[in-house]
């Protein structure tokens, strides 16, 4: 196991020996003694086989669940020590999701899914739709705006789901199997667009994935193994 | 950046309001079915309520003129009694000429029913073995005035008079029921019918009566035959027409007329205010359709809560995607409890407009003017949007109670 130990008031991401037990009887530690330390701005994908504990960590970083033990600081904040109502608020303002299986709405326009992304973290209605335009013309979609996802193809979608992710203008973008369901061109599209996403400013990116071609392409490859995680030396 | 400073979530009601519309729009195909459960009941609320006022209008003024110019006096009732005998009767035989003296009686006569020791009557001399010739008819006496006092109009012949009342001739009127049965359908050649072995000339047949329908399946003779021929003792009621809205006047002076000793042994029955009987009529056909509504519109909160719960299940990933972007539990809730009123709230529009509609051709059919208190069609879509929040009560609480990764796992 690695840990590197930096402040965690500054880094982006830190997490110090952090753990996550499922009660059960068996109980399952789905994840132990988790530290990883991730700056602004960098690019770290997170490998891993299926059942490895991938998705329990992304919840972790993603303020969806709370550790059993240790510590996990988000931009200085101490998440473990807030009340749900915060760690939702911190959700909708720090971080942006990229998921698997895309959740659009589907009976929405491309431009309304977008928007979604910043219902509740109170962006003003007409600024909304601004920056929603602004992040699809990002992800290269502008002509798509008013189509509904039914009619799109599925590297159209997760380009909707990453529009939606960065159109608040998160810190951090968490994605979960982003090219799970793409063919490999499609996936060295959306590779180059994280690149680009990533030179505009600094957002941390951190993927997971069990694609190795995905995972070459980051700063950093940690990968995780029963729960533990170790950091892959470039 | 310090925790305190994280700003909460927030939903606005605007926003809330365009996602619930949004949300409810995305299926219209489901959302008619399940608004239609409100709707019906809605519309027959609404129906309902329309229906009983312009009814209960339209009877009132039919009722009114009848009502402001009838009185009954009979004698007071001796206390229960099992026995057939003919009690004392208080009414004396010249009741006729002593109300129709008082000033605001337009009409007056004594109807008493005869007892004919129940005699058959017939109206062939003869007994048919093929057919049915001997029936049983109720006889009336009555005196000549009783035809004026409760409004009959005349078929066939004529009505008889006082001078057949004093000579206490055997003649006899018949109601059209009775006629009917007895096959006789003019007069002209003076056919006779017989109760038992007594002859009577019919001499006229009635076509119908304002009051007193009992009579119209009678045989009505005068009070002179009845005492001579059946042996009546005294007349048993007096029907008293009345100037409009002097009913009450009369009410007090003819007990006093037909028994100045004691006027407290007649009854006089004066007919009920139109305003209670306006509003007993209302009463009773809202009560039945009120009830059916309420049924109606219970079936569609349950359609209600049925397809919103459904569609929480359905929506599990959204709702995983909502919450994973910064929607609080109470946010979520707030949406689908946003969506189950928007429903409702449709259907009440569209169940109010049914309703009215139906009063109106109701009323257009019928030829009457609708009517409709103009709170019913505006509290309509209120009381469905509330129907909708009820129903929506459990669903969005389950939406509100799953966790985040759970949905989200779980949901595509």
């Amino acid at each position: 196991m690695t840990s590197i130990t930096t402040d965690p008031k500054t880094s982006a991401v830190s997490l110090d020996a952090v753990s996550r037990t499922f009660p059960g009887s068996p109980p399952v530690e789905a994840v132990r003694a988790a530290s990883l330390t991730i700056a602004a701005g960098e690019y770290v994908s997170i490998v891993g086989p299926s059942g490895s504990g991938k998705s329990t960590l992304l919840h972790l970083l993603g303020c969806l669940d709370q550790p059993t033990d240790g510590a996990y600081h988000l931009n200085g904040i101490d998440v473990g020590a807030l009340p749900d109502r915060k760690r939702t608020a911190l959700r909708g303002r720090e971080i942006g999701f990229v998921f698997q299986s895309f959740h659009l709405l589907s009976h929405r326009t491309v431009v309304d899914n977008v928007t979604t992304g910043m219902l509740y973290n109170r962006t003003p209605r007409r600024q909304r739709r601004t920056q929603a335009t602004e992040a699809l013309g990002r992800v290269g979609l502008e002509s798509r705006t008013d189509f509904t996802p039914t009619k799109l193809s599925g590297g159209e979608r997760q380009r909707v789901a990453i529009a939606r992710a960065i159109a608040p203008g998160p810190s951090l973008l968490l994605c979960d199997e982003p090219t799970g369901n793409l063919d490999s061109g499609t996936t060295e599209t959306l590779l180059d667009l994280f690149d680009e996403l990533r030179s505009d400013g600094g957002l941390t990116l951190i993927i997971i994935t069990h694609d190795e071609a995905v995972s070459r392409r980051a700063d950093r490859r940690v990968t995780i193994v029963d729960g533990v995680l170790s950091e892959v030396e470039a | 950046m310090k925790a305190g400073s994280i700003p909460s979530s927030r939903f606005s009601l605007r926003d809330l309001v365009s996602e619930s519309v949004a949300g409810m729009l995305a299926r219209p195909g489901r959302t008619v079915l399940t608004v239609l459960g409100t709707v019906l009941g809605i519309a027959a609320l609404v129906a309902t309520l329309g229906l009983a006022k312009t009814a209960g209008n339209q009877i009132v003024t039919r009722f009114d003129a009848l009502a402001a110019t009838s009185v009954t006096v009979s004698n007071r009732s001796q206390g229960f009694s099992f026995s057939e005998e003919p009690r004392e009767s208080h009414i004396p035989w010249d009741a006729e000429d002593r109300l129709t003296r008082l000033n605001g009686v337009v009409a007056a006569g004594t109807q008493s029913i005869v007892d004919t020791a129940r005699e058959l009557v017939r109206s062939v001399p003869i007994n048919d073995p093929l057919g049915q010739s001997e029936f049983s008819v109720d006889v009336y006496a009555a005196s000549p005035g009783l035809f004026a006092a409760i409004g009959t109009t005349l078929h066939t012949g004529r009505v008889f008079d006082a001078g057949h009342d004093q000579r206490r001739e055997p003649v006899a009127v018949l109601g059209p029921g009775a006629a009917r049965r007895l096959n006789i359908t003019r007069v002209d050649q003076q056919p006779a019918i017989f109760v038992g072995d007594t002859t009577l000339v019919v001499i006229g047949i009635l076509e119908d009566t304002e009051r007193e329908p009992v009579l119209l399946d009678a045989i009505i003779i005068p009070n002179g035959a009845a005492q001579g021929l059946f042996g009546l003792l005294a007349p048993a009621e007096v029907q008293i027409r009345t100037e409009i809205g002097a009913t009450r006047l009369i009410g007090e002076q003819a007990a006093v007329a037909l028994s100045p000793n004691d006027p407290s042994l007649l009854r006089v029955s004066l007919p009920p205010e139109p305003k209670a009987v306006k509003e007993q009529v209302a009463s009773d056909v809202n009560t039945l359709f009120l009830v059916l509504g309420g049924v109606a519109l219970l079936v569609g909160a349950i359609g209600i809560a049925n397809v919103t719960l459904v569609s929480v299940i359905e929506r599990v990933g959204e709702i995983g995607l909502r919450r994973s972007v910064g929607a609080t539990r109470r946010q979520v809730a707030a949406q689908f409890l946003g969506e189950s009123a928007a429903m409702g709230f449709v259907g009440g529009i569209i169940g109010a407009s049914i309703g009215v509609l139906v009063i109106v051709v109701v009323s257009a059919v019928r030829q009457w003017t609708p009517v409709l208190d103009a709170w019913v069609p505006l509290a309509a879509p209120l009381v469905g949007a509330a129907i909708g929040l009820i129903a929506g009560l459990y669903p969005s609480w389950r939406a509100a109670s799953l966790e985040p990764i759970e949905a989200l796992r779980s949901g595509t």
